[in-house]
């Protein structure tokens, strides 16, 4: 099932995680995400039947905390890392995205 | 053979007025001046705010005089947030990040008298195993400086290696603190998932990563994780389990421990120098009195596949904040002309600034993981990665709880000693390999160590790795310590750092 991977198909994932490729990029991911999953496949082959997911291996979670208000970082501090920001406004700013 | 000084050395020194936190301070800065151009060890040294806040301890002594770790020099892996001091997790995508907040393990540091000096390069948002993959260039092996230290904190095991910092701060995600502790010759522990709070460590995978201590000896890497661990209000997966004072664990006494040796899983593959130096190791504890059984970890070989596609799924999702807005790079992006949607800028901007902002191994995760998690094949490779997860965590639960139960279970920490700088990075599988041995500890949420236990012919060091009960790292300090006691290696400096 793991065999390789157009390019086409890299750069459908690339979309999906917003990451722009050049062509040197797309063909070498290609061919070792291909690689990777081949090498994966002895996983697929390991009988899991009724065998649960674990996603975590947490055996105990810490109590719940009352929840009230605390100090945050004020809203310099949170801007103070944007690369672009109206600090007087106190937003974030981004490429346009309305006409 | 030269002596390096070691963490309770430095705190009774100074806390007997013998020698003043800023001396010390001074001395760690200056050694740190001298061999760091060679080793590459810190992307960022802080030598004012380390001075200013060692003589503040020497002005208020009798304040700090119980302090745990009073004047110790201590390094941080560059993906643990420092309050006002750049964090980068040796990313372009964080060259000039300076955290509004320090990490809780920082600020439990600071109160325990520390003496942060800097922050220690790694592979680029800790994903590797040789510190190559770092926006800032690698990191070189103290022991010979054409070979990788290991990784991820390779920078951390390189600092504590070379006598620049009694301790360094890492983290684990799948062996990056134990491999590099290995490589290097230096202790490196990885706490129980959940004994460290991870509140300020910059996410790599959520499941797997734990943050643990580099140090030259158990006892020291006991006393670290004393201060660092315990519940964190901050961090919904740290565990409310009382800490202990880990370094009243270090008796010498072995003699009830059972120690078990998955034969069956290192038969793929050791190097015989490797293979020789964990078995003579091993005799050293039994001649103790711990008794060697064999075990079976009959799914264990597994780990690395389903390793790669847990993480990088996890990773994949991480590292979707990274969208040049709110914080770190973003790349320049041309006005908003002849677009052919109106969100068009937006997305060319995401896309641009991950392609800059990231490194070649960065972008390859993101995408096998952004891959097994999307329609189609999340089953076939997500879902059954957590599946045989589940058979690996069933594997270590019976050896840890059988009627023949284990207390330890022993393997090399790393299948070689140190390679080359430069033969795996064109071959991410050949890299991946080198984590053979650690990732399951990672998988299962166990706590394990590496200890020093010997050098090849041509003078590489050698790691032991103890993976122990949840949240016994008390058993793991109390063998390495009695190992340390019968052994000279964790003794020993390399040439270059011989004072």
């Amino acid at each position: 099932m793991a065999a390789g991977f157009t390019r086409e198909q890299v750069a459908a994932i690339a979309a999906l995680a917003h990451l722009e490729l050049d062509a040197a990029e797309l063909d070498l991911f290609a061919r070792q995400l291909g690689d990777i999953l081949t090498a994966a496949e002895e996983v697929q082959r390991v009988d899991t039947t009724g065998v649960p997911p674990t996603a975590s291996v947490l055996t105990r979670h810490a109590s719940d905390r009352p929840d009230e208000v605390r100090p945050c970082l004020d809203r310099d501090e949170a801007l103070a890392n944007a690369p672009d920001a109206a600090l007087d406004a106190g937003l974030f700013k981004v490429p346009r995205v309305i006409g | 053979m030269t002596i390096a000084t070691t963490i309770r050395e430095i705190r009774d020194a100074v806390r007997a007025r013998h020698r003043s936190a800023a001396d010390v301070c001074r001395e760690a800065l200056d050694r740190i001046a001298a061999l760091n151009p060679q080793l590459n060890a810190f992307n960022t040294v802080i030598a004012d705010r380390a001075i200013a806040r060692a003589e503040a301890l020497d002005r208020d002594r009798d304040r700090w005089r119980d302090a745990p770790l009073l004047g110790v020099p201590v390094a941080l892996k560059d993906n643990l947030c420092t309050r006002g001091v750049r964090t980068t997790a040796s990313s372009r995508m964080l060259d000039t990040f300076v955290p509004p907040y320090s990490a809780t393990v920082v600020e439990k540091l600071d109160a325990a008298g520390a003496v942060i000096v800097g922050k220690t390069n790694l592979d680029e948002f800790a994903m590797g195993s040789s510190t190559e993959n770092s926006a800032f260039g690698p990191t070189r092996n103290p022991w010979a400086l054409d070979r990788i230290p290991g990784g991820t904190s390779g920078g951390s095991a390189a600092a504590v290696a070379a006598d620049l910092t009694p301790l360094a701060l890492g983290s684990d995600t799948g062996g990056s603190i134990r491999q590099p502790g290995a490589l290097c010759g230096v202790v490196g522990l990885k706490p129980t998932y959940g004994r460290v709070s991870r509140y300020g460590l910059i996410a790599h995978a959520s499941s797997l990563d734990q943050i643990g201590p580099l140090a030259r000896t158990a006892h020291d890497a006991a006393l670290a994780l004393s201060i660092i661990a315990g519940p964190d209000p901050a961090d919904a997966t740290s565990a409310p389990e009382p800490v202990p004072d880990y370094t009243a664990a270090l008796t010498g006494d072995v003699r009830n421990a059972r120690i078990g040796i998955p034969r069956r899983l290192l038969e793929q593959g050791v190097d015989p120098e490797v293979s020789r130096a964990i078995d003579a190791a091993l005799d050293v504890l039994r001649s103790r009195g711990a008794t060697l059984v064999d075990v079976e970890l009959p799914h264990a070989k597994y780990a690395i596949p389903v390793y790669y596609l847990v993480a990088t799924a996890e990773a994949s999702s991480n590292l979707a904040r990274y969208d040049g807005v709110r914080y770190g790079y973003r790349a320049p992006t041309p006005k908003d002309q002849g677009l052919t949607t109106k969100d068009q800028g937006l997305r060319t901007m995401y896309g641009k600034t991950r392609a800059q902002g990231f490194g070649p191994e960065v972008k390859r995760r993101i995408m096998l993981g952004t891959y097994v998690l999307s329609a189609g094949y999340y089953d076939a490779y997500y879902l059954k990665a957590q599946q045989v997860r589940t058979l690996i965590l069933r594997d270590y639960d019976e050896a840890f709880s059988d009627v023949d139960a284990v207390d330890a279970i022993a393997m090399p920490t790393s299948p070689t000693p140190a390679f080359p700088i430069g033969e795996r990075v064109s071959d991410p599988l050949q890299m991946y390999l080198a984590d053979v041995f650690t990732v399951s500890a990672n998988l299962v949420g166990l706590p394990a160590i590496s200890v020093p236990c010997g050098f090849t012919a041509g003078r590489l060091p050698i790691g032991l790795q103890l993976t122990g009960r949840r949240f016994d790292e008390a058993t793991l300090l109390r063998l390495a310590d009695a190992y340390e006691r019968d052994t000279e290696w964790s003794k020993q400096l390399p040439p270059i750092a011989s004072r």
